[in-house]
């Protein structure tokens, strides 16, 4: 079973450090990568693994001979709204690490496998995928009428991108905590911190619960779902078992859950404190893992 | 001086009970307090009044607490109570959001505070943006000023100025700056800005210097100034109002608010309704201490409530591992390691905090 050939459009950390993850595919063969810089670090490090590369920008990748079957996308959510309908018109399968939004909202675990088919899937945010599984977690046990999510990341793990975007960051992840989680209503906070030595990725998931919760019934839900996001984000644990706090009148009579979570990324090229950006080409790698199984088995 | 006739301030203080004030207050203003506040400080002269959550606009939240009415309801209560003073409402980035503030300005509110912790001022450059484009005047908060250099500060400050900023603060979020660190790290700003943009500051009293570094600030070129009646506020409290009012007069610098009437708002008016005033109690002063966020006290005592820890444990512990503003889920995390240390380890737990 031949793989399946598969392009990176972007040359930055996160590109750098999906090419690290994909390099490891079974299903995924990376033939190409797309920046703007020819001095780019990224290109030189993926010409070094034999990858194709241009500085040229997405045309070139159009004009190839052999058209990538998926293409990822780790640029920017303004570049990507221009991409996107190329992508798709020339049934390129896209997967979009950009707060673009251009395709449904996926976070692996959760729904992943009602989006195989979709012509552009997103990846939300890193919060959004560090958190969405636990929200989710809840809701297949308990109906969750509100989550919030906290994501602290390390100042020097947040690039320019982030930090003039902050506000996509806090608007997609609620939506998405939601709309995906399962929650009725999200809410997300995102915190730069930039302590020396860096820390890790925290992130921490509020549910509300109702008074007569099985409260074993949704820490075990919770430790099942962290068993399957560490399949794929190897650095992703508990800090503490789920909390339980019983109702209160100010949270309109339920009661909540807290789980708290670190995320230690794998150190492929980002360092280890990156989980945020680890997370994010973790759970974009098994998209593409996935999406490229159903091809290669379907034409097999 | 001024068309009206008025002495021309030399500083301008900003109230912010009805903001930082709502961390001692559990954030539970209700419209009626928000009200009376308003209609005294106004009468006495103060010319902005500060209101929202403690961590500003939609702040409400499991992490930093509920709001008994929310943010927009309070702020345009404000709006129609005043008469001269004008609102301002503080955002955090990360926290809030460019659209909490449009809804803001939409009830009335006309002073922007944007707030970012001290070394982070970047991620605010799209908020300032969209402050100005809205013609509120816009001010810039450096949250846990302690932590950076005066120079790092004067940096960071530029970022502000450039993306919008018409007066920059330095926030001594911790009540941890030492008298010649506020003043260098004023002078700092105002040499950096050369007059393009006005330089402000925010003091606690965890170490009973929030008035002595307000009049040192004001001294090194400050012009804008923040206190709270009764030093409502989190941590020990802010510095407070009513106090700067009499010691400004005292060394005959003009705020424009009468002292008298000042204290009539903090005795008579704010008193009434304080559950439990701000004190310099052993938590608050570690947190000056060890330079921990002063909003964190609340949270560390409700902590200390579930998981039977000491609140000034936990806040030495935060201020060791560097938590920034925004991160109060951290000090449940404490609070359970902490937990679990005294119940299964005892022996290193006091080795830990000896």
């Amino acid at each position: 079973m031949s793989k399946v050939p598969a392009a990176i459009v972007g040359s930055g950390n996160i590109a750098t450090d999906l090419l690290a993850k994909l390099q490891r595919s079974e299903y995924v063969e990376v033939v190409y990568m797309v920046g703007i810089d020819p001095k780019s670090d990224g290109l030189a490090r993926a010409r070094e693994q034999g990858i194709e590369t241009s500085a040229e920008g997405v045309d070139w990748l159009f004009d190839r001979p052999k058209r990538p079957q998926i293409v990822f996308e780790a640029t920017s959510a303004k570049a990507h709204l221009a991409n996107a309908p190329r992508y798709a018109a020339a049934g390129i399968q896209a997967v979009d690490l950009t707060p673009a939004m251009v395709g449904p909202l996926v976070c692996p675990p959760v729904n992943l496998v009602q989006h195989l088919d979709s012509p552009n899937i997103s990846m939300i945010t890193c919060g959004g995928q560090a958190t969405i599984p636990i929200v989710s977690a809840v809701s297949r046990v308990v109906p969750v009428a509100y989550a919030e999510i906290i994501a602290s990341i390390a100042s020097r793990s947040a690039g320019p991108g982030t930090r003039a975007n902050i506000d996509e960051f806090t608007k997609t992840t609620s939506l998405a905590v939601a709309t995906v989680g399962g929650a009725t209503r999200g809410k997300a906070i995102i915190i730069l911190n930039p302590v020396e030595p860096p820390m890790i990725m925290r992130d921490t998931v509020f549910c509300t619960v109702p008074d007569d919760a099985d409260q074993d019934a949704i820490a075990a839900s919770v430790f099942e779902m962290v068993d399957t996001v560490k399949g794929y984000v190897p650095g992703y644990a508990l800090r503490a078992d789920p909390q339980f706090d019983g109702p209160r009148e100010e949270w309109a009579g339920q009661g909540r859950v807290a789980v708290f979570l670190e995320v230690r990324g794998t150190g492929d090229y980002l360092p280890p404190y990156a989980g945020n950006l680890d997370i994010m080409t973790a759970a974009a790698a098994s998209v593409g893992e996935r999406l490229a199984r159903s091809r290669a088995l379907a034409a097999s | 001086m001024t068309l009206a006739g008025a002495p021309a301030l030399d500083v301008r203080i900003t109230d912010s009970t009805l903001r930082d004030g709502s961390h001692a207050m559990s954030h539970q203003f209700s419209e009626e307090q928000v009200r009376v506040t308003v209609h005294a400080l106004d009468a006495a002269g103060v010319q902005v009044i500060e209101v929202s959550h403690g961590d500003g606009l939609g702040g409400s939240s499991f992490n930093y607490g509920f709001s008994r009415q929310s943010d927009i309801d309070l702020v345009s209560a404000a709006v129609d109570e005043a008469n001269r003073a004008r609102i301002a409402v503080l955002l955090i980035p990360g926290i809030g959001t460019a659209d909490d503030l449009k809804r803001a300005h939409d009830v009335g509110a006309s002073v922007a505070r944007i707030a970012t912790h001290c070394t982070e001022a970047d991620v605010a450059i799209q908020h300032f943006g969209a402050a100005r484009s809205l013609g509120m005047e816009t001010v810039g908060f450096l949250m846990l000023s302690h932590r950076a250099s005066p120079e790092e500060l004067a940096r960071q400050g530029r970022i502000m100025v450039d993306a919008g900023a018409q007066c920059v603060y330095v926030v001594d979020s911790a009540g941890a700056l030492m008298l010649s660190d506020a003043q260098e790290r004023i002078a700092a700003l105002v040499a950096e800005f050369r007059g393009e943009a006005e330089v402000g500051f925010h003091g606690h009293q965890n170490l009973s210097l929030g008035i002595a570094n307000s009049v040192l600030a004001y001294q090194s070129g400050a012009k804008q100034i923040d206190g709270a009646l009764c030093a409502l506020g989190a941590g020990a409290g802010n510095a407070p109002t009513e106090v700067l009012v009499a010691v400004f007069e005292r060394l005959g610098v003009v705020t424009g608010v009468e002292p008298q009437a000042a204290l009539a708002a903090a005795e008579d008016v704010v008193r009434p309704y304080i559950p439990r005033l701000p004190s310099m109690d052993r938590a608050s002063i570690v947190q000056g201490y060890a330079g921990v966020y002063s909003s964190f006290l609340r949270h560390a005592e409700r902590a200390s409530a579930r998981y039977g820890v000491p609140a000034h444990e936990i806040l030495q512990r935060v201020g060791e591992a560097g938590y920034v503003g925004g991160q109060e889920d951290m000090i449940i995390d404490i609070a359970i390691e902490l937990s679990k240390e005294l119940h299964d380890d005892p022996e290193s737990h006091r080795a830990r905090t000896a």
